[in-house]
């Protein structure tokens, strides 16, 4: 194997890892056992035609010029259900099957995006309860 | 939770107050959280236990006479009275000022800092009108820092988040360890820039130093200048439409836009060699490194 591409699956499809839950394309990857990077492009830039109207309303509030930190959030897909890597939990939060997904990466990033400001900033999220046990009074 | 007050959780330690809210029986399963999002859930905008404030409401403090941890505390005084906009006078150069900030807020630094100035903030806008020392914006969430002069080494360190802006040219060690967040230095960039990078995005309108994006994981460099040398897996690649427009969207927000345009700027992503790379086997590892 030495001198061989170590490199994980290249993303042909939008749907790939929806089709395929374990999404070992590679040599590496299948002789590993795992699959080797992120199942979506991380380094995909956000198209800011595609803003939805609570994100256009959110950039106003925060007083930013643009999506910030959500540049860096995109849609992933964890065990073949479209989910989003919320960094304050360090965990996968699952996109309901309710939601119809849009056919293209950028929209499925807005998406994303909404859904996990509306959940960090809810009183259902992990942090509420951990900030109560932890919390220097 | 249902049932014990705060006033209760106050008097309690930290153990029974974990016990007391039922977390002691958390299985922990090490992938997934295995929540589902709520698509009817209420549109907020900031964390549910912080106080909002009003930009409009403007407050000034002169740092002269005070230590770090009093204008700390002071900042975090005013917000909790509302005030949305926050003027430092005479900073001269103190250490870790503006810290752990986890709201909106507009802070205006009349003056220079120290090291870790504004690190682990999420949310705010931040202005400082000279230099900064060591790993400003160090672990930064989210928000704006934009600081007017010159930087210090580890500008942005590990950070996760936001948008952290030099007019000037910073030292050596720039991004290290970054996992998101835009790195945008007017100036020049010193040596190691962007090593260990994971995600996020790097531009540098001067020249790059020795070993740019050295062992780097994933995220994007772009540079308008020369590059001294690519460090290990740092490799360069085409810009792409989105990039450009990208590029030009971020560096007119921040008036830093090159006369000629951004067509020049080299991009840099990594190799992906080193992906993975607990698995190599030791023969590997040598043929990489």
């Amino acid at each position: 194997m030495a001198g061989t591409q170590y490199r994980g699956s290249e993303i042909k499809d939008v749907d790939q890892f929806l089709k395929d839950s374990s999404g070992l394309d590679s040599d590496r990857e299948k002789e590993i056992g795992q699959h080797i990077g992120y199942r979506y492009d991380v380094n995909l830039v956000p198209d800011y035609d595609r803003l939805t109207p609570f994100l256009k309303e959110y950039i106003e509030v925060m007083g930013w010029e643009d999506l910030n930190w959500l540049e860096d959030v995109h849609m992933g897909y964890e065990e073949g259900r479209p989910a989003v890597f919320d960094r304050n939990i360090n965990g996968w939060v699952r996109v309901p099957d309710s939601i119809d997904l849009p056919d293209n990466q950028q929209d499925r990033d807005m998406i994303a995006r909404e859904l996990l400001i509306k959940f960090q900033m809810s009183d259902r999220h992990p942090l509420v309860m951990l900030r109560k046990a932890y919390m220097k009074f | 939770m249902a049932g014990v007050s705060d006033t209760e959780l106050r008097e309690m330690t930290q153990e029974d107050r974990v016990k007391a809210l039922g977390m002691t029986t958390e299985e922990l399963t090490g992938r997934s959280m295995f929540i589902e999002f709520k698509p009817e859930e209420e549109e907020r905008f900031t964390y549910p236990w912080l106080p909002d404030v009003d930009f409009n409401k403007r407050a000034e403090i002169d740092t002269d006479k005070m230590m770090t941890t009093e204008v700390n505390e002071r900042i975090r005084e005013l917000m909790k009275e509302g005030y949305g906009t926050i003027v430092l006078k005479n900073p001269r150069g103190k250490h870790s000022v503006g810290v752990g900030i986890l709201s909106r807020l507009n802070l205006i630094v009349e003056g220079s800092l120290g090291y870790f100035g504004v690190g682990l903030i999420d949310g705010p806008m931040v202005r400082i009108q000279g230099r900064v020392g060591w790993s400003c914006g160090e672990n930064m969430m989210s928000g704006v820092i934009l600081v007017e002069k010159n930087a210090g080494s580890t500008f942005g360190a590990a950070m996760r988040g936001g948008d952290l802006v030099c007019r000037g040219s910073v030292g050596s060690r720039t991004g290290i360890d970054m996992k998101g967040g835009s790195i945008i230095v007017g100036g020049d960039t010193g040596a190691l820039s962007g090593f260990m990078m994971q995600r996020g995005r790097m531009i540098f309108c001067g020249n790059a130093g020795k070993n740019l994006g050295d062992s780097m994981y994933d995220g994007t460099i772009y540079v308008g200048g020369d590059i001294q040398s690519l460090g290990v897996d740092a490799v360069p690649t085409e810009l792409t439409d989105l990039d450009r427009s990208w590029l030009t969207r971020k560096l007119t927000q921040y008036e830093m836009l090159p006369e000629k345009g951004v067509d020049h700027f080299t991009k840099i992503v990594a190799g992906k060699q080193l992906w993975n790379y607990d698995n190599l086997e030791p023969s590997e590892k040598k043929l990489i490194l």
